[in-house]
């Protein structure tokens, strides 16, 4: 499974959605995603792809992580594994 | 219905062992958070907290009172030494089978749970030491303060995470004042900064690496801390009897459930009870010069609360002061209302209100007068001490000078 697919599927759950309705130009409020959720989904997200989101809830915008939308939050979850070959 | 005072009072925390030390801390705006000292810090990342440094378990308790006495119970009854000293109640004959003790804590014994599962998980061991139970377990500590001073009436521990304390002095409050018990030992403690208690905080995402800058623009969340405040609340006319010297007034509380979600506040709950507590304690909102706030540097918690003072203050909210001495302490947890009633015994007794420190430039959304950075010096007749809990459980005191 690509590192897509996975994050979609793990949105997807998350929003109680099929995969097929998640799409790339999604924003997370969009797909009912709260602050619950979305806590849950970076948490199922780092768990996944055995990596550190950098991520406060109290500061959603104050960090390198986009999460504006499902293709941001791929592109990121790609640069942080990327890091992680890395180092 | 009878009156209720506060004639005692005493507190381990990171800006002091004992109240004179924590006043003096709150009046310069000193800073008890910083670095963690505990194991397995580098797999944190989490690395700052309110600690209580330099106590010293094994001048201040016997062999056999450590084994039973884990780190909440140890700041229990420090402080519970310090108030009843302060007192200067006995307890024994009538007074002592009627008064009781009811404490805050959220957790318990968290260090003894934590300590022992690395025991039998990490290190694979197949035997614990026998008292684990009794050291861990949430009325430990209000147990040990009942046998301790020979308390013999109604006694119990209040568990509603960071309303804990404030839940436990509302239920003291009533108990007194309703004629049940002529006195009461009240307040609360915690201690959960060890490896499990700060890993399961941190999975929240709500915790700030740096600061607690309640009210501020550029807050980035909460920080722990520990430690202990407790009370003794005692009867107007009993005390008045015996020549006691008295901190000020209990005049009223308020108790409200949000009914609504676990983790995120609502305005309304928090107004039902700031509200409920003046309607309780038979005053007008506008008599109200101070409010220490739940104020955790949460975005959710602080332009929440501030919302709900506008609600019952109408103009007046812009004219009373509110801080958060979480900036200085860290957020205390289920002990936390306890210490945070000391900042409103210095507003009403001394005249001194405790700033929010860490503060950075005013945010739009929380525009009260939080007194940043720097104490300042006014006459304060009534003060609320607002606690707003997970799981939408609000506990708010109103207290009066007298």
């Amino acid at each position: 499974m690509s590192t897509e697919e996975k994050v979609i599927q793990i949105i997807a759950e998350q929003a109680l959605l099929e995969v097929s309705d998640v799409r790339l130009d999604s924003t997370l409020e969009s797909l009912g995603i709260d602050s619950m959720a979305l806590v849950e989904s970076i948490f199922a997200i780092e768990e996944a792809f055995d990596i550190t989101v950098p991520f406060n809830a109290n500061t959603p915008g104050d960090t390198d992580f986009d999460i504006s939308s499902v293709a941001s939050i791929v592109a990121g979850v790609e640069r942080l594994r990327a890091q992680q070959r890395t180092t | 219905m009878k009156r209720v005072v506060i004639t005692g009072a005493g507190t381990v925390n990171p800006l002091g062992h004992t109240v004179d030390q924590t006043l003096a801390a709150m009046r310069e705006g000193v800073c008890g958070i910083g670095p963690l000292a505990l194991r397995d810090i580098e797999r944190l990342q989490i690395k700052i907290g309110g600690q209580v440094k330099e106590f010293d378990e094994a001048s201040r308790f016997s062999r056999q009172q450590i084994t039973l006495y884990d780190r909440f119970t140890q700041f229990t009854m420090a402080a519970a030494a310090e108030a009843v000293s302060q007192s200067g109640l006995s307890f024994d004959g009538a007074l002592a089978a009627r008064t009781g003790v009811v404490l805050g804590t959220a957790a318990g014994g968290v260090s003894t749970w934590d300590e022992n599962y690395r025991a039998v998980y990490e290190e694979g061991k197949n035997r614990v030491h026998p008292f684990v139970v009794p050291r861990l377990m949430n009325n430990a500590a209000a147990a040990h303060v009942s046998m301790e001073w020979n308390l013999q009436g109604p006694s119990f521990t209040v568990s509603t995470a960071c309303a804990s304390s404030n839940h436990a002095m509302a239920q003291a409050f009533a108990m007194v004042r309703s004629g049940m018990a002529p006195a009461m030992l009240t307040g609360g403690s915690e201690s959960m900064l060890c490896f499990g208690g700060i890993k399961a905080w941190e999975g929240l995402r709500v915790m700030s690496r740096d600061a607690c800058r309640p009210f501020s623009l550029g807050r980035n969340g909460m920080v722990q801390g520990e430690g202990a405040g407790i009370f003794v609340f005692e009867e107007y006319e009993h005390a008045r009897a015996r020549g006691a010297d008295i901190l000020c007034e209990v005049a009223g509380a308020s108790m409200t459930s949000d009914a609504s979600d676990i983790v995120m506040p609502s305005r309304d709950g928090a107004a039902r009870a700031m509200a409920g507590a003046l309607v309780d304690a038979q005053i007008n909102g506008d008599r109200v010069g101070y409010i220490n706030a739940h104020g955790t540097g949460t975005a959710a918690n602080d332009k929440t609360e501030c919302a709900a003072v506008g609600d019952v203050f109408g103009a007046h909210a812009t004219q009373l002061m509110i801080s958060s001495t979480k900036s200085m302490h860290g957020h205390l947890i289920g002990g936390t209302g306890a210490v945070e009633l000391l900042a409103c015994i210095m507003a009403l007794r001394d005249g001194v209100i405790a700033p929010t420190i860490s503060y950075l430039a005013p945010d739009p959304e929380c525009a009260l007068d939080v007194v940043p950075n720097v104490a300042r010096m006014a006459q304060v007749d009534v003060a609320l001490s607002n606690a707003f809990a997970f799981g939408g459980m609000n506990a708010v005191l109103a207290l009066r000078r007298i």
